[in-house]
């Protein structure tokens, strides 16, 4: 690999220009020469989001919102072998790359580079040197890996489960079912680093005597899809899938399943009948998808991060992957930094890393330099952690505790502007739009929750709304059928713990602290400070500012329709909003 | 036999085989957990949380309906939490449902209302979330009020993996989940059979049978018109668990009710059975002896069946007996002979069934066949659970009633036409005048147990004058696939038919655990209701169909003899496919 790899991708939400600024890296890389020493690479993802045009010089130098005048001055820099400082992100020390190891720094279509970067290796030492199942799963235990996908149950211990059932079938399945908002890591290791997956299926099979494996992935990813497709056949093409592999007797199929976009299918149960061709709806464990999972065959799912992780741990040894993390929480965990943080994107942290390192070290701190509010983890399943417990350890066991989980690792900054009513409000309707429908707690609780959520939201709280939310709760989380439902009540529950002043503002001062719930917040023009422009009263289109330049302009809030127009149009902050 | 585990249930010690759910096993020490989406009949959908459970040492409560007890497990099932959480999910389920069981076809008799009144629950706690779905009445033999509709998912099991008809399924997800016909179609539309298991199963009003009591109050008042009933052979069996008494036989007290009710004449479908055995038989004969047909005959007195044959396996028309159902057999002899002897103007006769079964409501107006006495041979369908509920409204103490007898020449029976209600019972009966119509003798010992009882199919070989004839009896319509996939496999082959004769029933249990039952049948209920059947027939003088003298008569007098061109034409029909349907 002497050729130095560049990886480019516009992430504006607005337009990407990745086409274009490809072209002017191409010319910048002719004009100086290095066409054939450097290569310019479009990715799909490269790990932010909304942060302008991203320039990586592989392997570890990063430029956000660059502009089209600062590419000559970074392939100046490439061509020297130095870093434009004033451009690039600060280094992320504090970051540790086991799961995303080879995202962003291989070729995610190329069997070779993987290859070279340890790739596969992890196989042939658990076919050749580990040999046994015994072996290999021990291996896992002594690492102490937990299920990335959200509960953090042991990985061993599900293995060893389907190692010992006698039968004869059984399957191994990875859940690329990502579904949490604003969660993205599966997606780009599936992207990034696909091989890395498909060693970790064939290890796991080997380890539970599975002889077929399903990738279920969501018809959403089709880079994804793509890419594990195309590692898959590499694989068939170099006998690392199929019959005997690499000359062993261990014998192995993978296949792609794709997911229709129901969010409960990335539960195991519902994922199974879902691969099953049946309604993608859960069903009540015991018996667990090991004992009789897929087709009623002892079954292992594991999540697509958590694979990612085996192969290294094979390769280094379950004890060198113990040495990181904490006491109960092994290895590195990938969050998705998003929300009001001025550094978005994946960061991969050792477990055991606090929020506030991962938030203002890693994150930049919060955007526009606003005060932070709280911390949300775990998505649709999780809560909010109040700032007061932002030196909080990240591991299963610590989230908990706070009332929220770790989940697939999305981590949402919010800051002084968020409301906890609307974030509660915004999460139940995730639940209720997805709830399948098949248990009553779950299906009429969630959209009970959110009729009051929306009541108390809108101005039409009552106080003993309170109780109600906290009955609905209760009673989905204990009698709910699946995760889905058991957790849908964990963003108002965790809300209401620490946040319940904010709902009685709502509910008995019609207010909305934040200034975020529409229906509550009311218009007014401050005489002192308005200049009679009239540009509030041109731009109100629900004709509720009435006036004159002579006399001035008054609100009328029974007409307003709260769209914030004048707000956003007046030049002289002479708009109250409140 | 099985391994047994030790475990505790509000502190008292049990043990139970492995694999017991902690319901069963609470049971067994005397503890009620309620439930409200589990059917004793069914496996657990495990859908409303009712049932929840504390585990000693998880956080987590589980379901009781299926989940295993296992080894010293330590489980609660009542304390404060627990009955307020389900309390809360009742109310939750409240929330989402109509509510108005005054005006409900099943007031009194729904679980929901009763579980709801064991919790004492006395307001509507929460907001109402109104669904607006409409009735569908479309095969006027089922009717489905998806707003009613508790989404236990007992319905789509029987009609899917129970019944393998696929009619009906979830719709949507989260609040909008409904059961519907699978594609949002109207049910005529659909592939239903009409068999009803799913209103039989169903635990709220949303699924009911179509109500037709009104229609036979009207006809009674009306002087003009000449009321006639029959009784199924099921319903004797089944109409006492309506009044308190299962398992009794209620033939006697079932004449005199009717008799009271204002029916001119009170006649019994056991006598139709009795003919549709002669012409069953004398076809089986024609086919085993002439080879007119193809074997095996295949029996056609369960309309579902039909139906569902001309859906899915059209291939099997050519062995489908052609005769009709017992009661459309009365139907067509009470506007013809009947009406005859008695000198009664045929248009005035308003023929009403009492049926276990939904899809005769269906049958009676099937093809232009069921016109055969030149008017509708039957007129009104009702259930035995619509029958109950006329006999509330008539104000007749039904169970103190005296016994009375059949009218003649209509009513008489021979034990053979009874045990037509359960599964096996027409191959019994059939057997016992085939081996006649064969051999020319009666036999010594009548009974054919290897066709009674509730496994799921029965295959059996009788001895008929030296002939092996080997036999089949299928009911649930999931099980029929095996059958006539042998009889396939050895077309194809080329090689003999493994059965002469085949017996198809579409509800499990056959007609006593028809569609139309009264609620809550299980497999033991099902054994109770058979056992009154074969207690009828073994107290019968007369148990050989071709004995019964009244069918004698019935052959002397008008139709000639089995077969005969006016027993086709009244007695016999055609089928058609509807390939629309096929797999």
């Amino acid at each position: 690999m002497d050729k130095k790899i560049i990886y480019i991708k516009d992430t504006s939400f607005a337009l990407d220009r990745t086409k274009d600024v490809h072209a002017i890296l191409l010319n910048g890389l002719r004009d100086r020469g290095m066409q054939d020493s450097v290569q310019a690479v479009r990715v799909a993802d490269i790990g932010a989001y909304n942060q302008g045009v991203v320039v990586k010089v592989l392997p570890d130098t990063t430029y956000y919102g660059v502009k089209d005048e600062d590419l000559g001055r970074i392939l100046d820099a490439v061509k020297q072998g130095t870093v434009v400082k004033e451009l690039a992100a600060r280094k992320e020390p504090r970051q540790l790359r086991i799961v995303l190891r080879n995202c962003g720094v291989i070729d995610p279509e190329s069997i070779e580079e993987y290859m070279a970067n340890e790739g596969y290796q992890a196989i042939k030492k658990v076919l050749f040197d580990l040999k046994t199942q015994d072996n290999t799963i021990d291996e896992m235990k002594k690492s102490g890996l937990r299920g990335r996908g959200g509960a953090g149950y042991p990985t061993w211990m599900k293995w060893n489960f389907a190692k010992k059932m006698a039968s004869d079938q059984k399957y191994v399945i990875c859940n690329g079912d990502e579904g949490d908002p604003g969660a993205y890591m599966d997606r780009s290791v599936l992207e990034g680093d696909p091989h890395s997956v498909v060693e970790g299926m064939m290890i796991a099979g080997f380890s539970v005597g599975a002889s077929v494996g399903y990738f279920y992935i969501r018809a959403e990813y089709p880079l994804a899809v793509e890419r594990i497709q195309k590692a898959i056949d590499q694989c068939y093409a170099n006998g690392l899938l199929g019959k005997n592999i690499l000359g062993s007797d261990f014998n192995f199929d993978l296949e792609i399943r794709l997911g229709a976009g129901a969010f409960v299918c990335g539960e195991e149960t519902a994922l199974i009948a879902s691969i099953e061709g049946k309604r993608g709806a859960p069903h009540p464990r015991p018996p667990y998808p090991s004992v009789k999972g897929l087709w009623d065959k002892p079954t292992v799912i594991n999540n697509v991060e958590t694979l990612a992780n085996v192969a290294y741990i094979i390769n280094r040894g379950g004890d060198a992957f113990a040495k990181v993390g904490t006491q109960t929480s092994k290895g590195t965990k990938v969050f998705a930094l998003t929300g009001k943080v001025k550094n978005s994107g994946l960061v991969e942290v050792p477990m055991g890393t606090t929020i506030r390192e991962i938030v203002f070290d890693i994150g930049g701190g919060v955007y526009k330099n606003k005060n932070i509010k709280a911390v949300q983890t775990g998505g649709p399943s999780g809560g909010v952690i109040p700032k007061d417990f932002l030196d909080t350890p990240v591991d299963y066991e610590n989230l908990q505790k706070l009332g929220s989980i770790m989940g697939s690792g999305g981590m949402i900054v919010m800051d002084e502007d968020d409301c906890m009513v609307d974030i509660a409000r915004f999460y139940q309707r995730f639940c209720f739009d997805e709830s399948c429908g098949k248990c009553s707690p779950c299906r009429i609780g969630t959209a009970q929750m959110l009729g009051f959520l929306s009541k108390i939201a809108e101005g039409r709280g009552e106080i003993g709304d309170l109780d109600n939310l906290r009955r609905i709760a209760q009673s989905m989380q204990r009698a709910a059928l699946c995760g889905l439902g058991q957790t849908a009540p964990n963003p108002v529950i965790s809300t209401l713990r620490y946040y319940e002043d904010e709902y009685r503002v709502h509910i008995l001062d019609k207010k909305c602290p934040s200034k975020k719930c529409r229906d509550l917040l009311s218009y007014k023009i401050i005489p002192e400070k308005c200049k009679k422009c009239g540009l509030c009263f041109m731009n109100c289109e629900a004709k509720a500012i009435t006036g004159n330049k002579d006399d001035g302009y008054i609100i009328d809030m029974n007409k307003c329709v709260r769209c914030g127009r004048c707000f956003e149009v007046c030049k002289f902050k002479a708009v109250g909003k409140e | 036999m099985a391994k047994s585990i030790q475990a505790k249930i509000n502190d008292i010690l049990l043990r139970v085989p492995e694999g017991t759910t902690i319901l069963e096993a609470a049971k067994s020490v005397q503890i009620k957990i309620p439930t409200l989406c589990k059917h004793a009949d069914l496996p657990p959908s495990a859908s409303c949380g009712i049932c929840i459970v504390r585990v000693k040492g998880s956080n987590k409560m589980l379901r009781a309906c299926c989940t295993p007890l296992e080894e010293n497990m330590e489980i609660t099932t009542h304390d404060p939490e627990i009955v307020s959480i389900r309390r809360s999910v009742l109310e939750l389920i409240l929330s989402n449902h109509p509510n108005d069981c005054l005006i409900c076809g099943r007031n009194n008799n729904c679980e929901l209302q009763k579980l709801v009144a064991d919790f004492g629950i006395s307001e509507e706690y929460f907001p109402k979330i109104k669904r607006d779905l409409p009735k569908d009445d479309s095969t006027k033999a089922i009717v489905l009020e998806p707003e009613k509709c508790i989404l236990c998912g007992r319905c789509i099991y029987v009609c899917q993996d129970m019944q393998d008809v696929w009619a009906l399924s979830f719709l949507q997800r989260g609040i909008k989940t409904r059961f519907s016909p699978a594609g949002d179609i109207q049910l005529s539309e659909s592939p239903c059979i009409k068999c009803g298991q799913c209103s039989a199963h169903c635990p709220t009003g949303a699924i009911l049978e179509y109500y037709d009591t009104p229609k036979v109050w009207k006809a009674l008042q009306d002087p003009d018109k000449y009321c006639v009933v029959q009784i199924a052979p099921a319903v004797r069996a089944s109409i006492g668990e309506a009044f308190g008494y299962p398992g009794k036989n209620f033939t006697g007290k079932l004449y005199a009710l009717l008799r009271r009710l204002g029916f001119k004449a009170v006649f019994d479908t056991n006598f139709a059975a009795d003919v549709t055995i002669m012409e069953e038989a004398s076809e089986l004969e024609q086919r085993l002896i002439k080879g007119t047909k193809p074997l095996p005959l295949i029996t056609t007195c369960c309309p579902s069946w039909v139906d569902f044959m001309e859906k899915f396996h059209t291939d099997m028309i050519e062995h489908f007996s052609s005769c009709k159902s017992p009661h459309e057999i009365l139907g067509v002899l009470s506007k013809t002979y009947y009406a005859q002897k008695n000198n009664i103007d045929p248009s005035k006769i308003v023929m009403v069934s009492i049926m276990p079964c939904t899809s005769k409501k269906y049958e009676i107006t099937r093809s232009d066949e069921m016109h055969a006495s030149g008017f509708q041979d039957v007129d009104i369908v009702l259930t035995t659970r619509e029958l109950a509920g006329m006999i509330k409204q008539a104000g007749i103490d039904f169970t103190n009633l005296p016994d009375e007898e059949s009218d003649t020449i209509l009513g008489e029976y021979a034990g053979a036409g009874t045990i037509f209600g359960a599964t096996g019972g027409v191959m019994e009966a059939a057997v016992r005048t085939a081996n006649y119509f064969i051999t020319g003798k009666e036999l010594s010992k009548v009974d054919v147990e290897a066709v009674r009882g509730l496994d799921k199919v029965k295959e059996a070989e009788v001895d008929i004058g030296g002939k092996k004839i080997r036999v089949a009896v299928a009911h649930g319509m999931a099980n029929v696939e095996y059958v006539l996939n042998k009889v396939r496999e050895a077309k194809k082959a080329g090689k003999e038919t493994p059965y002469h004769f085949i017996e198809v029933m579409a509800c499990p249990g056959g007609c006593i655990g028809g569609g139309g039952q009264p609620y809550m049948v299980t497999d033991e209920v099902r054994m109770m209701r058979a056992k009154v059947l074969y207690e009828d027939d073994k107290a019968k003088q007369v148990r050989c169909s071709h004995q019964n003298p009244y069918v004698k008569r019935l052959y002397k007098e008008f139709l000639e003899k089995p077969l005969s061109e006016k027993s086709e034409k009244l007695l016999h029909t055609t089928y058609k496919g509807v390939p629309i349907y096929r797999r």
